[in-house]
């Protein structure tokens, strides 16, 4: 029985990783490098500085 | 300017995307306690075996307050600078780039490592329990760290939801273990008068309290992980503090049940070098359903820690690239899961490669020797913090009392747990700080001119005292 959890184990693995895999190819296919890397450190606590401010 | 949102229309491509601010204090206990528990259920123990039941004892005080000191100069400093990266950002703001990217570069190793010393208990843990001749771990292993990863992919929210049950149940393990042996009638299941007496309670000595720091450790390593959300809770300078010093209590009263209900049952000989400390008490009480409860608690504690650690790692080196100190390319955030995916994905071979490879007393002593660098850091830098900027220069979330009493003993336990290193694991120890400063110069010889060094200040603060 464990040998066969095991074998369930490495498909279970190799299916999750292809799909990481797939789904990585696919999102930098269909959006550009500019808006995937547009996070920046700091600007919720920059707007609700603001917000503050406006009040 | 509208800021990182995904647009409502699926079709509509989103300006700019960022991590998703979901979580909150119980997702904060969730990923602290997480990444900590396991500790109770294998690692802690390892301090028997340098200096006795009772010197696992002791340093389960000691490092109790080197813990307690980091959790509230961690709540102090991560109420104000709530950013990714946690200590990371920390240190940007108030040391500088460089002993950012060393601070960046010790969270990814001690999560890391600790993630595979995760993966290889479970493994272990699973191929001990079968029982089957040929059956290896390296399955286990891989499907652990795997599916972990992918919950991270998929979003911070279910992954520290998911976190919070596997946290508990683990939790309730030990709560139900301790119950059970009835800890008010001792010598009806438990024996600390016999398994600890005056001639074997220090074998080696007071010198071998100072070896047991190394292991004490374990006892709440990974606490400070909960700095890491700090960008994706809803109320950092609430939640934060909220989370690390109820995770800190949390964790204060398993290590008192586990030392207590251990100590009780097994002799310090044999305390010292198993690899599953609670669940050898459990079977030591004759009880198949404890046995099977606490084999249970220790892959749930696993499962937990690892998870957690996926999760800081990724946001640790994340933080790196978003400044440049490493290629901008691991800054991606996923439009639709906000997840830093890239980074997660990057960080998964390695932690597999060294799961399949490495053994889990160097995997630990890895991870030790990186927290241990990283508390050094803090104790300084609370104190740079204080002075820079004063209470009432600006907000904050929390402030930790008798400041700087926690900040200086917490400098005094790490150099103990240096030495204490130094005396096991010296080697490791000379060869983690080489590659430190070989990292350090490659930093700041040639990686920091790509760095755009107005963008990394982004925190909205006054000049620093004395500037």
């Amino acid at each position: 029985m464990w040998t066969t959890i095991s074998y369930i184990c490495w498909a279970i693995s190799a299916v999750l990783a292809a799909w990481m895999l797939w789904d990585w190819y696919k999102t930098d296919s269909e959006y550009s490098e500019e808006v995937l890397t547009s996070s920046r450190e700091g600007e919720i606590e920059a707007v609700s500085e603001k917000h503050q401010l406006k009040n | 300017m509208t800021i990182a949102t995904v647009a409502a229309d699926k079709k509509e491509v989103p300006k700019r995307v960022s991590l998703l601010r979901v979580l909150g204090p119980g997702h904060v206990w969730a990923l602290g306690v997480g990444i900590v528990l396991v500790g109770e259920f294998t690692g802690w123990n390892f301090s028997a075996d340098k200096g006795g039941a009772l010197a696992a004892l002791i340093t389960c005080w000691f490092v109790g307050l080197l813990y307690t000191s980091v959790a509230m100069i961690d709540s102090e400093v991560t109420s104000t600078v709530a950013a990714a990266g946690g200590q990371y950002a920390q240190a940007k703001h108030i040391i500088g780039p460089l002993m950012a990217f060393n601070v960046a570069l010790f969270l990814v190793f001690a999560y890391t490592m600790l993630e595979v010393s995760d993966a290889i208990l479970a493994g272990d843990t699973i191929v001990a329990r079968a029982a089957t001749e040929g059956l290896t771990h390296n399955s286990f292993i891989a499907v652990c760290i795997v599916v972990l990863a992918f919950l991270n992919y998929r979003g911070v929210l279910m992954t520290l939801n998911i976190n919070f049950v596997v946290t508990a149940l683990a939790y309730a393990t030990i709560v139900i273990l301790f119950f059970s042996v009835q800890p008010w009638s001792q010598g009806a299941v438990l024996k600390l008068g016999d398994m600890v007496t005056p001639q074997n309670a220090l074998p080696y000595g007071w010198i071998g309290v100072i070896a047991a720091f190394q292991f004490a450790i374990w006892y709440y390593l990974g606490i400070e992980g909960t700095t890491q959300a700090a960008e994706e809770v809803r109320s950092p300078a609430r939640s934060l503090p909220y989370g690390t010093m109820a995770g800190m209590i949390t964790l204060l009263i398993a290590a008192a049940l586990t030392w207590y209900v251990c100590a009780s049952v097994l002799p310090w000989q044999y305390l010292g070098v198993t690899f599953y400390p609670l669940w050898d008490a459990a079977k030591m009480t004759g009880s198949p359903v404890l046995e099977f409860l606490l084999f249970w608690g220790t892959i749930l504690s696993a499962i937990a820690s690892a998870n957690g650690c996926i999760n800081d790692a990724a946001r640790a080196w994340f933080s790196l690239g978003r400044d440049r100190y490493l290629p901008t390319w691991f800054s991606a955030v996923h439009p639709k899961y906000r997840t830093p995916y890239r980074s997660i994905l990057f960080l998964l071979p390695i932690a597999l490669a060294f799961a399949f490879i490495a053994d889990l007393n160097q995997a630990i002593t890895f991870s030790i020797l990186s927290g241990v660098l990283h508390y050094t850091f803090m104790s300084i830098n609370i104190i740079m913090f204080r002075n820079k900027w004063p209470v009432g220069s600006i907000r904050r979330g929390y402030t930790h009392p008798f400041h700087p009493v926690p900040a200086i003993m917490l400098l005094t336990l790490c150099i103990i747990t240096f030495f204490a290193i130094f005396l096991g694991y010296g080697s490791q120890l000379i060869a983690m700080v080489i590659f430190y400063v070989v990292v350090s110069l490659w930093f700041h010889f040639y990686r920091y001119r790509y760095v755009r060094r107005g963008d990394q200040f982004t925190m909205p603060w006054p000049k620093p005292q004395g500037y």
